[in-house]
């Protein structure tokens, strides 16, 4: 038997899911590899569960979606987040630092009528999650290497040090040192390519910290390179910001901490 | 209701699949007469406008890209356009034309991804592309190179093709060596027969021939098909600039739904889209595109919106010829982007996105700190069209079994591409609450 496989959405823009209809070259190999029991986006046929390997994309935001990602939980034998927002609250939980009357009023001329939860949070807040796969978006090529180790019965495992191996390997030229850049790199997990010294600007931390950064050091990197506190805050409060690291050390360069 | 179930009968399309984004369909017609309609969007709001607040102009390409993982281009340029009309920022020609390129990229990757795996199949009687594959897998084949060679595009200026980081304030961070784009070329030279391909290919499906007294609305440009200028036009009249926008469109709430619903003033809803661009444009298209329109035998304008897959596939291969185009004509330009002081004011852009016109605006203090921000998406502005679709759809698909039905609606809502989750930040969820 195929595996069965499942993709749900939450609070998010579609990019990541949309990853798996990227892998152009791939992409017919792999449904018949699989059984894609449930991906709405791609296709009318909805199957239940339970489904062998379940990928969620999207945060948590409403009432609702805390209700169902339980039972898609129960459903999953092995449930993998897909992206920033499935696996640190995405960018929408920069909602988290502001007042959600506030923010509802400023989107919303009848704002009692919108229903959601005044946070945004990661899936692994609200159930146990197997293993997540970081990014904004998913980069196409760890979520095949992820699927073929699931497929060939192997623990997927990502690599999880800075962006600053990568570009050193690629030669990218550092855009800290050669252009003073505020740059997200050194304590940026890799993953993405390099793609934005390779762009000729900073990293902005779409893939989540790497392992075990010097967060402290870093901030200090940061004020050295003449960034004002709000300036540094923002830097840190981005794509990922709510990722523990990043937002102890956002918060504590606010409170004049740093 | 007991007295009336008889005669009442409600199509509730839980979960609309193929779009991009979670909405669902609420039909409730008694007596033969549709008496509720509700277009409802149940994705999760995430608040953009809101959250763009006190940031920085510079990071509104980083962050609006994030609103849809299908058209981050459009999200980008309609900011950075509205930031560098209020910074008055001069462009470098070769920038504009990079734009226009990137912008190919994303019409391609986009309709090619809709008109072979969201939306073909409706018309072959498949459920997905999945069952699509299996009965014609080179058409399936086809589309996949083509929506590669739009990734492609869009990955060459911007680094990937899903959030490309490329775009900002001025024009690129980096822009390509001539070198770089040739094997670009190459891969669009392919394309271009494929493109025709695929617009002989849709032509020849068995489309509903149904016309609609629609307003279309979009950019018109003096002389290009337009992309990332132009006038706001409509098929009944309205010749403004783009900051005229809201002197000529506005958003409304409906009593059933209180939704965010968007309409011409003093008149009624519009169609935005490839098949409004097509209709308003058709002079621009060029000899290739409007060569294949005369041997399928299909004339524009129409208002019938089953042809809005045609539209989007004459858009493919209009973007594979201008991409080829741009790159034949390229030379760097002195810098890849313009520097620029940040100053006080409001900024305000419209550019095409895949599924029609994206209009933002931007509040900002000298610092160039953004004070608020407008987003108002192509999905949000077509959903009233949407619903007027439905309702003359209706009272053909009452003696239909519920399967056919809820099929009929679907394939109707699909004309539109609705790409939900960029609309959902703009659009009242509260109709599933009540």
């Amino acid at each position: 038997m195929k595996p069965r496989i499942a993709v749900f959405k939450f609070a998010s823009c579609d990019g990541c899911q949309l990853q798996f209809l990227n892998v152009e070259d791939e992409l017919l190999a792999l449904t018949e590899a699989v059984d894609i029991a449930y991906f709405p986006e791609a296709r009318s046929r909805e199957q239940r569960g339970p489904y062998d390997i379940t990928f969620v994309e999207g945060s948590i935001t409403t009432p609702q979606d805390a209700r169902r990602i339980i039972k898609v939980r129960e459903d999953s034998r092995y449930l993998i987040t897909i992206g920033a927002c499935a696996t640190a609250g995405g960018i929408q939980a920069l909602r988290n630092w502001g007042t959600i009357e506030d923010y509802k009023r400023i989107v919303y001329p009848s704002p009692e009528f919108i229903s959601t939860l005044s946070t945004s949070t990661p899936i692994s807040e609200h159930v146990h999650v197997d293993f997540e796969i970081w990014g904004c978006p998913i980069d196409k090529r760890q979520l095949l290497a992820v699927v073929r180790a699931l497929l060939s019965g192997a623990a997927p495992a990502l690599p999880t040090h800075s962006v600053c191996m990568e570009c050193k390997r690629s030669g990218a030229v550092c855009v800290v040192v050669a252009h003073g850049q505020a740059c997200l790199g050194p304590v940026t997990r890799t993953g993405c390519g390099a793609i934005c010294p390779s762009m000729h600007r900073g990293c902005y931390g779409c893939f989540g910290p790497a392992d075990d950064p010097n967060m402290a050091s870093f901030a200090a990197l940061l004020r050295q390179q003449g960034l004002s506190r709000d300036e540094a805050v923002r830097r840190l409060r981005g794509i990922n910001g709510y990722v523990r690291l990043l937002r102890d050390t956002g918060d504590a360069i606010e409170q004049g901490q740093d | 209701m007991p007295s009336s179930k008889a005669k009442t009968r409600t199509i509730h399309v839980g979960a609309l699949t193929r779009v991009e984004g979670e909405g669902a369909l609420h039909l409730t017609v008694e007596a033969g007469k549709v008496v509720d309609l509700r277009f409802e969007i149940f994705e999760p709001p995430r608040f953009f406008e809101a959250l763009l607040r006190g940031r920085h102009a510079t990071e509104t390409p980083d962050i609006t890209a994030r609103i849809c993982g299908i058209c981050p281009v459009a999200y980008q340029m309609s900011a950075v356009h509205a930031l560098e009309r209020l910074f008055q920022v001069p462009i470098d020609p070769a920038v504009r034309a990079l734009r226009r390129l990137y912008y190919c990229g994303e019409w391609i990757e986009s309709h090619a991804l809709h008109v072979h795996m969201l939306a073909a199949p409706d018309f072959l009687g498949c459920e997905s592309v999945v069952t699509l594959a299996e009965r014609d897998r080179a058409a399936v084949e086809r589309g996949l190179r083509l929506k590669q060679a739009g990734n492609a595009i869009i990955t060459r200026l911007g680094g990937r093709s899903v959030h490309p980081v490329g775009a900002c304030i001025g024009g690129f961070t980096r822009v390509p060596r001539p070198a770089e784009l040739a094997p670009l070329r190459e891969q669009l030279t392919r394309a271009h027969d494929d493109a025709v391909a695929c617009v002989r290919w849709v032509a020849g499906f068995d489309l509903p021939d149904r016309s609609l007294d629609i307003e279309f609305v979009s950019l018109r440009h003096p002389d290009e098909y337009p992309m990332n200028e132009g006038r706001v036009r409509s098929s009944k009249g309205i010749d403004c600039a783009q900051e005229e926008f809201d002197d000529f469109f506005e958003e409304h709430q409906v009593p059933h739904s209180n939704a965010l619903h968007a309409k011409v003033k003093g008149r009624g809803p519009y169609f935005l889209g490839p098949l409004a661009r097509v209709n308003l444009n058709y002079d621009r298209l060029g000899a290739t595109v409007v060569g294949v329109a005369r041997d399928i035998r299909i004339t524009f304008p129409s208002a019938n919106p089953y042809l809005s897959i045609v539209a989007r596939a004459m858009e493919i291969l209009y973007a594979v010829e201008e991409a080829v185009r741009v790159i034949d004509a390229y030379e760097p330009p002195a810098a890849p982007a313009a520097p620029f002081t940040p100053r006080a004011g409001i900024g305000r852009a419209i550019t095409e996105a895949p599924r029609g016109m994206l209009y933002q605006a931007y509040e900002t203090d000298d610092r160039g700190l953004i004070h608020s921000a407008r987003i108002v998406p192509p999905t949000s502005q077509n959903q009233a069209q949407m619903e007027a679709d439905l309702r003359d759809l209706a009272p053909a698909i009452l003696r239909r079994s519920q399967t056919e039905a809820t099929r009929l609606c679907e394939t109707a809502i699909r004309n539109y591409d609705p790409c939900i989750s960029c609309a959902t930040h703009f659009l009242k969820l509260e109709i599933v609450h009540r």
